[in-house]
């Protein structure tokens, strides 16, 4: 059973094409594993009866020589995406109960390929946070604890319960999203792989939006190239997104474990914060280190805009969010609060079931489009969005990628910056770039740090140039041969 | 417009009113703007909406190209600018109708720019009228507020539909003007076929802008373009018909007079009108703290397309009425009155040059502007419903033309064609009708009257007009089917005339 | 730039979010914390810098004009907190 639960997604795919092993034993074990890891909170919504029938489709297909990229691996799905007449609730009050009575297009390209759903994963409520301390299901917990301590880590957010399914070996793989770094910053947390593609390369129908222009979604796995197969699957041109991108989708896993001799990687200097850690420091170091032992040249780059991706994300993310979100207004779907009139539904339907966050964010949002704003806020943060990605045009003329740390610090501990919004804030530092210029990043597990948490580097890619990024993902992860794993603690 | 048309006196002096119009045309498409749910009018609640009408979660929207192309051609009809780059706004708040939380419209980059059109007056007077914009949106749902008396009831089959929305300038001065500025408007989309005009269905309504101020102000604010030499407006929304459109203007106009004159202050502000009481009231639930917080929707990418696809457009632009107008007094010789009637609608002229095809086009306008649409009006029926086609109006042209009935007979004949939507041929034959054409019998007839009548015959040799008790003799006797031509011609022979 | 506890009551209004008046101190400081922060950017020169608001730089697509969707009055209702006879059913609109 340990042994089907521990297998990469690319080998459980060679073990079912031979028919070592069926869809139905491998989803089995990862069932039992969900059901053995409540503690962890990881699943907001299980569907055991779902995964058992889609794995005997799956084996039925196998037995016939057919089956799809990934026929007969179990996956996690994260709460955002829509899926047909399972609860999808973004992990909000306001949707609770919510079926659609549709599937989003990645999750449909997923099933295509053949992949079989175990259940919906926790997250931070409509995506909106780095701990997943807002999901309205309660808080996940990280699999991995600090050397010789009990209390609980936070796994990242927002896409922690899909780390955390894929950290603690619940599921060969999860779908993610990443609005400013939350595919990444919990890979980091978690010592998984987590990868932004390119804006457009996923369809966002049936995602639940947070912020339309930044918002993509991803996989998480255990392997630079697990997460490349899924990806693949994944990806795709979709005509129902009018900002897909009508391009074919290249085999990301043939990518993995190609040469990055002579490639030329960027290191940018801004990405060297006040108060950074010396362990991210070094792991940063380690990680050039690795890139130039595989051959690659370093290049030591400028993003001057740096610092102020953030405060601009800040100003983006609200605002779209805070329009994205009025549909969550009680009257066709959802909960609905009944208050004085019309407006005190909506006021009451709102104030109960959005989060604090949430909430936060759509008042922030609010104020900087509100009129006399506009201009201060909003548009200035367009005209830096504009900055930030001519500073990428110009390193990309430089350099092929660059590598950065994933997060300024490893996995912090619940509670720990939960009333503090601006702290939580500073987690993306080095994430939300990526999202502002439409970039691909990914994050590998690199080390440990003194406290036997996993830390991350991140390889960021021009656009479209997820190949290249694979390819060097791939290099980092086989020099730093990362085989640490969390202890099973919560099992039972 | 040296001066001001319409003038309302008051206590203090005269004021004038000036007047902007945003008309919503519905685009005539099969799908909706941004989904591909059917925008058909009249469906069970709901049926026509997809999930994206709905703003299901995670739903987006993907633009219909013949709605994109519906506007360039509008601002084409329009001689307006055409912007190669425009951009789809989010204008944000909340309402029942409103499932998005938002309004996907064009706020500060239209796809149309200025242009302008010439308005016809019912005095025969023509003004020509700016038009500030055209951009693109989505329509709303429909509430229901009857059904139940503790609850509104929400249907959002039109949810979505497109919409273009022409926005005029305030060149508008009077109640009349403003009917006559809808009517050419809808005239022009229906020439172009971008949207069927049809008012009673809510395919075309006006929200209309009214100020008034005082004599002089209006040349102020025109030298200068500076609005502050206006009034403050209050907007009349959803005035559904061109009659109500003056209706709107008038009773704002005096409303807005009489706080002024009470030495009041106009509050700008969203007004409905109530056409049963001929007055507007305020429509608070709307006015409510309105800030629309437009922002570029981040789900659509902008609007950008090749000059060539606008050239391609404009050739198959169909003759518009103004130019169609002005080739029907050129080249077919008609009134400019009667040409201005056979164009004001694209039915009226279509029906007049299928009637006018291979005939005179004189008698065929004619018989369409004062016998068909007389008669039309008479019975309280559109072109639409006229129970004359244009194929039986054209033969009844005919048997006159072969001399088969003489024009006289043809006005019986179409006044039966009216009745019952027979062939003109089939009732001539019916009641025997046919012209009387064989000179023998006219001959025969008019040899008699000379015999018996020789007072008559001295009297018409002095003064030949009274050639006419002759001809009333043939006719009677023939019971109007003689040919008239031949009766004068055999008269003059034999009366030596 | 800062925001009172007036401000937050404008715009938890226009947001439709029931903020009461007790919370309003407190919600104007969190808004000001971070709306601080975010004043950073007047250190950023933008001048003549177009705005961005999408990294993608295709034109946008369009779609025929016939009708794909539609007639799925169950689905859209599925959810619908109160509906009847076809009608999405919502709290009384006075207008």
């Amino acid at each position: 059973m340990t042994a089907l639960t521990d297998l990469t997604l690319a080998a459980a795919k060679a073990k079912l094409t031979a028919k070592d092993i069926s869809a139905k034993e491998l989803t089995q074990a990862h069932l039992a594993a969900v059901a053995g890891a409540r503690s962890l909170n990881a699943f907001t919504t299980e569907t055991p009866d779902k995964a058992l029938a889609m794995a005997e489709a799956s084996d039925a297909r196998l037995a016939k020589g057919e089956g799809g990229l990934l026929e007969g691996v179990p996956l996690a799905i994260k709460d955002l995406f829509c899926t047909r007449d399972v609860e999808s609730t973004a992990c909000s009050n306001i949707l609770k109960g919510f079926k659609p009575r549709y599937e989003s297009t990645v999750t449909q390209n997923l099933w295509d390929a053949g992949a079989v759903m175990l259940g919906k994963t926790s997250m931070d409520e409509f995506a909106m946070g780095s701990s997943n301390e807002t999901a309205c299901g309660g808080p996940v917990t990280n699999p991995w604890r600090r050397q010789g301590s009990n209390s609980a880590l936070v796994p990242g957010g927002s896409s922690g319960g899909s780390a955390t399914a894929v950290a603690a070996r619940l599921a060969l793989g999860a779908t993610a999203t990443d609005t400013g770094g939350s595919i990444r910053q919990p890979a980091a947390f978690t010592g998984t792989v987590g990868v932004k593609p390119t804006y457009g390369r996923c369809s966002r129908w049936g995602i639940v939006a947070f912020a339309s222009s930044l918002d993509q979604a991803g996989p998480i796995a255990r392997t630079v190239e697990d997460a490349a197969l899924m990806l693949t699957a994944m990806a795709g041109h979709d005509p129902k997104d009018s900002t897909s991108l009508p391009l074919a989708t290249p085999d990301f896993a043939a990518a993995c474990g190609t040469s990055i001799k002579g490639l030329k990687i960027g290191v940018p200097r801004e990405y060297r914060v006040d108060g950074m850690p010396d362990e991210i420091e070094s792991l940063w170091r380690t990680g050039i280190a690795w890139a130039k032992d595989a051959g690659a040249e370093i290049v030591e780059v400028s993003l001057p805009l740096t610092k102020y991706a953030l405060p601009t994300y800040y100003i983006i993310a609200p605002a779209e969010a805070s329009s994205n979100l009025a549909r969550y207004d009680g009257m066709r779907f959802g909960v609905r609060v009944d208050g004085d009139g019309l407006t005190g539904t909506y006021e009451d339907t709102r104030a109960a079931g959005f989060g604090p966050e949430v909430q936060r964010r759509i008042l922030i949002g609010t104020y900087v489009l509100s009129a006399g704003y506009y201009d201060a806020y909003y548009l200035k943060a367009q005209k830096v969005r504009r900055k930030i990605r001519d500073d990428f045009d110009q390193a990309f003329t430089q350099v092929d990628a660059l590598l950065t740390p994933t997060t300024p610090t490893a996995a912090f501990a619940a509670g720990e910056k939960s009333d503090d919004p601006l702290a939580m804030y500073l987690n993306d530092s080095f994430t939300v770039t990526a999202n502002l210029a439409g970039l691909p990043g990914i994050s590998i597990p690199a080390a440990l740090d003194g406290d036997g948490l996993p830390l991350g580097l991140q390889v960021i890619a021009p656009a479209l140039a997820e190949e290249r990024m694979f390819a060097v993902a791939s290099a980092l992860e086989k020099a730093a041969a990362f085989d640490a794993r969390p202890d099973v603690w919560w099992a039972g | 417009m040296p001066d001001c048309p319409y003038t309302l006196p008051g206590a203090t002096g005269d004021w004038e009113v000036v007047v902007g119009l945003e008309v919503h045309a519905q685009v005539a498409s099969k799908a909706k703007l941004f989904s591909g749910a059917s925008a058909e009018y009249g469906a069970a609640p709901n049926s026509h909406v997809s999930l994206v009408d709905a703003a299901m979660p995670g739903m987006l929207p993907v633009i219909n190209k013949f709605c994109v192309e519906q506007a360039i051609r509008t601002g084409l009809g329009l001689k307006a600018q055409i912007n190669l780059w425009s951009r789809f706004d989010r204008k944000n708040y909340f309402y029942p109708d409103l499932p998005q939380g938002y309004q996907i419209s064009q706020f500060k980059d239209p796809i149309v720019g200025e242009g302008e059109i010439v308005v016809e007056l019912d005095d025969g007077e023509t003004i020509t009228v700016g038009i500030e914009r055209l951009h693109l949106e989505q329509d709303a749902g429909k509430s229901i507020h009857d059904l139940d008396p503790k609850a509104t009831y929400v249907d959002l089959n039109r949810s979505g539909v497109a919409l273009m929305e022409i926005v005029s300038k305030p060149d508008l001065r009077s109640p009349q003007q403003a009917a006559a500025y809808v009517r050419k408007l809808r005239s022009i989309v229906r020439y172009l076929g971008t949207c069927d005009g049809n008012m009673a269905q809510g395919s075309m309504r006006a929200d209309v802008n009214v100020s008034v101020c005082r004599p002089g102000a209006y040349e102020k604010y025109k030298a200068k373009g500076d609005f502050s030499h206006l009034g403050t407006r209050c907007e009349i929304k959803n005035v559904n018909s061109q009659r109500f459109v003056a209706l709107a203007v008038e009773v704002e106009a005096r409303r807005q007079i009489a706080i002024l004159e009470d030495g009041g202050r106009i509050d700008q502000e969203t007004r409905l009108l109530d056409t049963v009481k001929g007055e507007t009231r305020s429509m608070r639930s709307k006015e409510e703290a309105h800030d629309y917080r437009y922002f570029p929707d981040p789900d659509l990418l902008p609007l950008e397309f090749e000059q060539a696809w606008v050239d391609e457009i404009k050739k198959t632009l169909p003759e518009l009425p103004d130019e169609k107008r002005k080739r029907f007094v050129a080249e077919l010789g008609l009134s400019d009155y009667d040409a201005g009637v056979l164009t004001a609608d694209k039915e009226r002229a279509d029906f007049f040059e299928a009637v006018a095809d291979g005939r005179d086009p004189k008698l065929a306008a004619n018989w369409v502007s004062q016998e068909l649409f007389g008669a039309l009006n008479k019975a309280d029926k559109d072109l639409s419903d006229s129970p004359v086609s244009t194929a039986q109006l054209g033969k009844l042209i005919d048997l006159i033309g072969d001399d088969t009935i003489s024009g006289k007979i043809a006005k019986d004949v179409f006044a039966k064609m009216f009745e019952t939507g027979d062939d003109p041929a089939a009732i001539v034959e019916r009641e025997g009708l046919t012209q009387i054409t064989d000179t023998g019998a006219i001959e025969a007839i008019i040899d008699a009257l000379i015999a018996d009548n020789p007072k008559q015959v001295e009297q018409v040799k002095e003064k030949p007009k009274a050639l006419g008790w002759f001809v009333g003799q043939v006719m009677q006797q023939t019971q109007g089917k003689a040919n008239p031509g031949a009766v004068n011609k055999l008269l003059k022979e034999k009366l030596g005339l | 730039m800062s925001v009172t506890p007036d401000d937050v009551r404008r715009i938890a209004r226009l947001a439709r979010i029931a903020a009461p008046e007790a919370r309003l101190d407190e919600l104007a400081g969190e808004l000001n914390a971070i709306l601080t922060w975010i004043e950073q950017l007047d250190e950023v020169d933008v001048d003549g810098v177009a705005p961005m608001a999408s990294s993608v730089e295709i034109a946008l697509p369009m779609r025929e004009d016939v009708v794909t969707d539609g007639n799925i009055r169950d689905d859209v209702l599925a959810n619908a907190p109160r509906s009847e006879e076809g009608f999405f059913v919502v709290p009384k609109v006075v207008e």
